[in-house]
């Protein structure tokens, strides 16, 4: 029995992003990539609680092209016992991406219990992790900021809005989509790097599934910059916050 | 082909992110149909502003929190009985939730966070941004599959249209088992809105110098109808509560307004809220980066500059 945590390779916030030539993507040669924060609550939390949700073993799991093995790479160092690369230079809409982590996952299984991030911090949709649930038919819950097990059943706590927060039970088998607050990711040591050197990461393709490599359905294009923002208008003589607020209202009309 | 919004309310009334898609979904001439779950006396009587010809509604206890197995159930069965191609819904912690998972129950096409809503060819295009702000994309969709689209809040007009007559129809929930239950709902101590929702925020970071001084930051919030949000620094810190941070690993935000105070303005911190159609920045350091994404800028110690302000904007709104 294993517990499978998903992650995604994702360029770093502090990338400057340019756009490709024909405006389908970003370039993604100056790109630096990383494991997408979220992701790493995810890796975390399987490694802590992979007793207690009785698995022998952690993978971490990932869908696209061969400098994903980075991401991977970092969870294997973080604790991960063994990884699973599905490689594609492909992209695919989240539905599809659902079911090709669902096929791996069936392959590689049985499986405990299932971790994703939240979001990714690329795309932001959060839909990965509801819509793997729905392909592996068990339940899910999402943005879950503290977890227990408790008589063969997860017990979570999740944020909903203004703060509030919902308790919520599932079987142990059920996908668990990890914030912020969840726990403290560990930093990735020179000792774990060494290791996870070691560590075996099964590459596959999707034919390898035994499913086909599906024409994307959902299409991002015409990637562009945000509108240059005109420079701020800095308010510096005495009556800087009357200005302020005027400008608010007659200006901005904002109040 | 018709078209369905997701309504959301907070106590029996309609979100103005409700009244944006029900907007959107008059220019497309198609059959509007609406649908609530769970808000118990939703006030309905505005639907017929805005085109609506069928609201339903489930009323169901197991309704009153948001359990994904329940909710799921009970949308996408609508969704198939009345053929509904188009579903639209605005951006909250349910409709996160709840819209992948009946995308991926009825295998429509989905996408969140849009700001901009396309109409052509007989479908939606989305305008939205990716990489936290740093660029933006047309999502275009498949025209085998349905849609399923969250907006973000607080980007499009709200405009009335032609009177008509809206049905209401109550519907039941599909009888099932369900594996998730929810035990309990904590309640939060803010009776504020979302601050994905906000449509001002007001947000404060160290400069603030200790957490009692996030009063300063209430007062003001509560002169202007704000929610209150916090750099990472701050929640970290254990001053206010994680749920309030603004920023990469905290809420995306994009308020007609957004206020940082004493917040230098950090990568992670701008990529939460950049998209903010007005900022005002208020902080000690003139080359703190958060000057280069604000609208306004004053230099000033937070502390001394807040009751000011504060009083300003009273001595405006109560005019």
């Amino acid at each position: 029995m294993s517990i499978f945590v998903c992650v995604k390779q994702v360029p770093d916030t502090e990338t400057k992003i340019k756009i490709n030539a024909d405006q389908t993507g970003i370039d993604s040669s100056s790109v630096k990539w990383i494991l997408n924060p979220y992701d790493e609550f995810a890796v975390e939390e399987a490694l802590l609680k992979k007793q207690a949700l009785g698995a022998e073993k952690v993978f971490a799991l990932t869908v696209g092209p061969a400098r994903c093995i980075e991401a991977l790479r970092t969870a294997l160092a973080m604790g991960a016992d063994e990884a699973i690369h599905v490689q594609t230079e492909l992209e695919f809409d989240s539905l599809y991406t659902a079911s090709i982590l669902a096929s791996a996952i069936k392959k590689f299984g049985p499986a405990t219990t299932v971790f994703a991030g939240k979001l990714s911090i690329d795309g932001n949709n959060s839909s990965v992790g509801p819509q793997l649930a729905e392909a592996l038919s068990i339940p899910h819950t999402s943005v879950v900021s503290k977890l227990e097990v408790r008589d063969n059943k997860i017990v979570v706590e999740r944020e909903i809005e203004a703060g509030s927060k919902e308790i919520v039970e599932l079987p142990m088998l059920s996908v668990i989509t990890a914030n912020k607050g969840l726990n403290t990711p560990r930093f990735v040591s020179l000792p774990g790097i060494m290791k996870a050197k070691k560590k075996p990461i099964h590459t596959l393709n999707i034919s390898d599934l035994g499913l086909a490599a599906s024409s994307n359905e959902t299409l991002y294009k015409e990637f562009a910059l945000p509108p240059e923002k005109p420079l701020v208008k800095m308010l510096l003589n005495d009556s800087a916050i009357q200005e302020l607020v005027k400008l608010l209202r007659e200006e901005a009309k904002v109040i | 082909m018709s078209i369905l919004i997701y309504l959301e309310a907070t106590k029996g009334k309609l979100k103005s992110s409700s009244l944006e898609l029900l907007t959107a979904a008059t220019k497309t001439g198609l059959e509007i149909s609406t649908v609530s779950l769970g808000d118990q006396n939703l006030d309905i009587t505005g639907l017929k502003d805005f085109g609506v010809l069928k609201h339903f509604e489930f009323k169901d206890d197991k309704l009153k929190t948001y359990n994904p197995e329940i909710f799921a159930k009970a949308l996408t069965s609508l969704i198939q009985e009345i053929k509904a191609e188009i579903i639209l819904g605005s951006s909250s912690s349910t409709t996160k939730d709840l819209f992948p998972t009946v995308a991926a129950q009825i295998c429509a096409s989905f996408v969140s966070d849009g700001t901009q809503l396309i109409w052509e060819q007989n479908r939606f295009a989305v305008k939205k941004p990716m990489y936290a702000g740093k660029c933006f994309c047309k999502v275009e969709f498949s025209k085998d599959r349905p849609q399923m689209i969250l907006m973000r809040p607080n980007q499009m007009p709200v405009v009335k249209s032609t009177p008509v007559a809206t049905e209401l129809i109550s519907k039941s929930l599909p009888v099932s088992d369900f594996k998730t239950k929810v035990l309990e709902i904590v309640k939060g101590t803010s009776e504020k809105l979302d601050l994905t929702e906000a449509n001002i925020i007001v947000s404060g970071g160290r400069g603030l110098q200790k957490a009692d001084n996030f009063k300063l930051l209430e007062d003001l919030a509560s002169t202007l109808g704000a929610t209150v949000g916090a750099s990472r620094a701050v929640t970290d810190a254990g001053w206010v509560s994680h749920s309030m941070q603004v920023g990469q690993t905290g809420k995306t935000v994009a308020p007609s307004l957004y206020i940082a105070v004493g917040i230098s303005g950090a990568v992670q911190h701008l990529a939460g809220m950049s998209d903010s159609k007005v900022i005002v920045a208020i902080n000690k350091d003139p080359e703190a980066p958060i000057f280069k994404k604000a609208t306004y800028g004053i230099v000033g110690d937070a502390l001394e500059i807040l009751p000011l302000l504060n009083a300003e904007f009273k001595k405006l709104l109560n005019s």
